[in-house]
């Protein structure tokens, strides 16, 4: 049984640059460096009094926000701002959704409205996938975080947060604690990670939070903490949601901080120099301590401007590359 | 109308016949095999070299959507999609709106069936009122209007004890009862097989257990009961491994797995193709090949297309807001012959559990070409292929396969003597 047609990766263009940046899956390591640099450079736009570059001049990026976010929704906004595109953002979860419209009419509305970019966030696994392939291939898609499944910009600050701090990967051990299961920024720290070439990839949660065939990722398991975080250089902690605590995967809040929550003595088992990463917002008490979280160890709060700089770095590429793509269909249909 | 069919190789699982000989078919049956009978001049010849003639294909479990669908599908036009696939008989699943539950509904389906149907249709009755799992149908009075068996689908019953009644109940009137099983508590929320694909791609899990939890109890029930009991959709290695078990200790049940089962594993969810989502979920490739074994060796004696057609619409949307379901009842014969091909199993095997196989599970007049039998036949050309899509009479279009070339092709169905599809 043979298909007719091969598939295309779906976020690359013919050339093989990002036109959609939706998953950190098949993305070799070369392009995940040229985001870091890219970052990097974006970084210093921030620190400057006008803090604005004309990359995106004219063009219009719409926020579609199918889930509730802050962080997330503020810095994409100010990426695009600073990029000088114009931004709109629509917080769909509560609006046309209980109308009776669906993602599609949605999108396909916006769309109408020469939106070039569309970064989405939804509760489904596979929604910012479906939307590139089915709805908008035309609009740049960036994934804002779709279900279980992927929080790419996410996984890029985390990588700016560890390279800019610690450096090289390939001489590290990261940990990864807490909610797996539910996470996408673990899998696409995971996936990240292992593209860099990080070396000792550790997740540590009780099994409750742990998927089946973790071993894909090639990624060390860990159910006891204070074995996972012996010499590791960095901790990243997960966001644990409050209702976890229904359908028997957790006790208490209480007895997890007990058992995993990262407090200054298990902070002391990793390298001394280790740094704490936190996607955010932080539960004190629950899966990180307030001394921890304010430490000097802590790079939490640095997290939120690399944010804005990674973004800023997938905005431009992907706007480019979709552009580049727009131009060789318009090529393609002229030589026709 | 006589018919005659000139130069087939008939392949007849039931008495395992296997030779070139020619068809006689007089007023809707077979009235001989190989030699010409007395006085018989054919009004038609149909020629069947190069072709292989075999009994009408029985599909145990099809949606038809008919009554309350249109949108997704109608008698007239699921049962031409049936013929295509060479399918003369098949069993229509109770989710239809209002729910199969009632002698009026049958009535209905049986009258469209016949005024606009190119298959036989035997409904499958609700085995609950509204298959809410509460209350049981009037099993009896259904059995008498043409309900075959009685399902409750994927829905669960409230409780162990009203199912276990519920189960007396239908051994009483020795009425055969076939369940999916699918434990709704560990299914809760999944959408897709619980493995390593469901991890990659953050798709919430359907752990194994969902359904050999489900297959444990139901078979300790049946078990107590006395039903005479079919289990249908298995997509699980040790799900095959119980029904061994279970018929080992002389348990009167019998199985079936879907077509595609056989084909796809959770792998093909790694693109979030709507199309691959179905419930029970697409396994692992160990359940496949769990799933193939059973089908060798006859423990599964039925493969089962279990079409389930869509409109576009409802396959339009992230992965899980989708609705399940697969449309392919047309490509029954090439996809068993891909199988085929393959070497997962013998043509005859192949045609065995699609036609005998399943017309015995469910005590069904059909699946058999012999002298006196109905004239429901299928003549495909083995050689042939079949490109997905070229044609497609179902109104859902919701089919993986589409744009893929099978082999086999189906040449000419015939449903007691009347030609339902012809291509060639």
């Amino acid at each position: 049984m043979t298909p007719l047609l091969p598939k295309c990766p779906l976020q690359l263009n013919d050339e093989g640059r990002l036109r959609h940046f939706l998953s950190l899956d098949g993305l070799p390591r070369a392009m995940l460096t040229e985001i870091l640099d890219t970052a990097d450079s974006f970084l210093e736009v921030g620190a400057r009094a006008v803090k604005k570059v004309p990359l995106m001049r004219g063009m219009t990026v719409c926020n579609v926000f199918f889930e509730n976010s802050t962080r997330t929704r503020t810095t994409f906004e100010l990426a695009a701002k600073r990029l000088s595109a114009d931004v709109i953002t629509l917080n769909v979860s509560t609006s046309s959704t209980s109308k009776g419209e669906t993602l599609t009419d949605t999108l396909r509305t916006l769309e109408a409205m020469a939106a070039d970019m569309f970064v989405v966030r939804h509760a489904e696994s596979g929604a910012a996938h479906f939307i590139a392939e089915h709805v908008s291939p035309n609009v740049a898609i960036i994934n804002g975080g779709d279900g279980r499944h992927s929080h790419p910009t996410q996984g890029m600050l985390d990588m700016l947060a560890i390279r800019r701090h610690k450096g090289d990967f390939t001489q590290l051990k990261v940990a990864i604690v807490g909610d797996i299961l539910h996470s996408r920024v673990a899998r696409s720290n995971m996936l990240a990670l292992k593209t860099l070439g990080c070396p000792d990839i550790r997740v540590i949660a009780p099994k409750t939070l742990l998927p089946v065939g973790l071993e894909q990722y090639g990624v060390n398991v860990y159910t006891d903490v204070n074995k996972g975080l012996k010499d590791v250089d960095v901790i990243i902690m997960l966001r644990l949601q409050r209702e976890r605590m229904q359908g028997g995967l957790l006790p208490s809040e209480g007895e997890f901080y007990r058992l995993y929550g990262l407090s200054e003595q298990r902070l002391a088992l990793a390298h001394p120099e280790a740094i704490v990463l936190h996607p955010g917002p932080i539960n004190r008490g629950v899966e990180i301590d307030s001394l921890v979280a304010d430490s000097p160890r802590s790079v939490i709060l640095n997290q939120v401007t690399y944010g804005i700089a990674v973004r800023m770095a997938v905005l431009s590429m992907t706007m480019s590359g979709q552009n580049e793509q727009r131009q060789l269909d318009a090529e393609k249909q002229e030589s026709l | 109308m006589r018919i005659q069919i000139n130069g087939a190789r008939l392949i007849d699982p039931a008495s395992k016949m296997d030779q070139q000989a020619d068809i006689f078919i007089d007023d809707g049956k077979i009235v001989a095999i190989g030699d010409t009978p007395r006085d018989f001049v054919a009004d038609q010849m149909i020629d069947g070299n190069g072709l292989i003639a075999a009994p009408g294909l029985v599909d145990i479990s099809a949606s038809l959507r008919e009554p309350g669908y249109g949108r997704k599908g109608s008698i007239a036009s699921e049962t031409r999609a049936a013929a295509a696939g060479g399918v003369t008989s098949l069993c229509c699943t109770p989710h239809t709106k209002p729910i199969l539950d009632t002698p009026a509904v049958v009535d209905l389906i049986l009258d469209k069936a016949r005024d606009e149907g190119s298959c036989k249709v035997f409904p499958l009755g609700a085995f609950s009122q509204g298959l809410a799992g509460e209350q049981l149908a009037e099993l009896f009075t259904l059995r008498k209007a043409g309900c075959v068996a009685f399902s409750n689908g994927l829905a669960p019953f409230k409780s162990n004890r009203v199912l276990r009644r519920a189960l007396e109940y239908a051994a009483t009137f020795e009425l055969t009862v076939i369940f999916h099983p699918q434990d709704p508590d560990l299914a809760e929320g999944g959408i897709a097989h619980e493995g390593s694909v469901a991890t990659f791609r953050g798709l919430a899990g359907i752990p194994e257990t969902a359904e050999t939890v489900a297959l444990s109890r139901d078979l300790l029930l049946v078990e107590q009961s006395g039903v005479r009991a079919h289990f249908s959709q298995i997509t699980t290695a040790r799900g095959a491994r119980l029904i061994v078990k279970a018929q080992a200790r002389g348990l009167p049940v019998t199985a079936d797995v879907a077509m595609y089962q056989l084909i796809l594993t959770e792998e093909a969810l790694m693109d979030f193709s709507s199309f691959y989502h179905v419930l029970p979920p697409l396994r692992s490739l160990a359940d496949r090949e769990g799933l193939r074994d059973a089908v060798r060796s006859g423990v599964i004696s039925a493969i089962a297309s279990h079409h389930q057609p869509h409109e576009a619409d409802a396959k339009l949307d992230p992965f899980a807001a989708t609705e399940p379901g697969i449309s392919s009842i047309e490509l029954l014969l090439p996809l068993a012959m891909s199988l085929v091909e393959e070497g997962v199993f013998d043509l005859p095997t192949a045609l065995q559990r699609l036609t005998t196989g399943p017309a015995d599970a469910l005590e069904l007049k059909a699946g058999r070409l012999s002298v006196g039998a109905a004239a429901d036949i299928v003549l495909f050309d083995p050689k042939g292929q079949t490109v997905v899509g070229e044609s497609w009479f179902s109104k859902g279009r919701n089919c993986p396969f589409m744009g893929h070339v099978l082999p086999g092709a189906v040449r000419y169905t015939l449903l007691n003597g009347r030609v339902t599809h012809k291509n060639v």
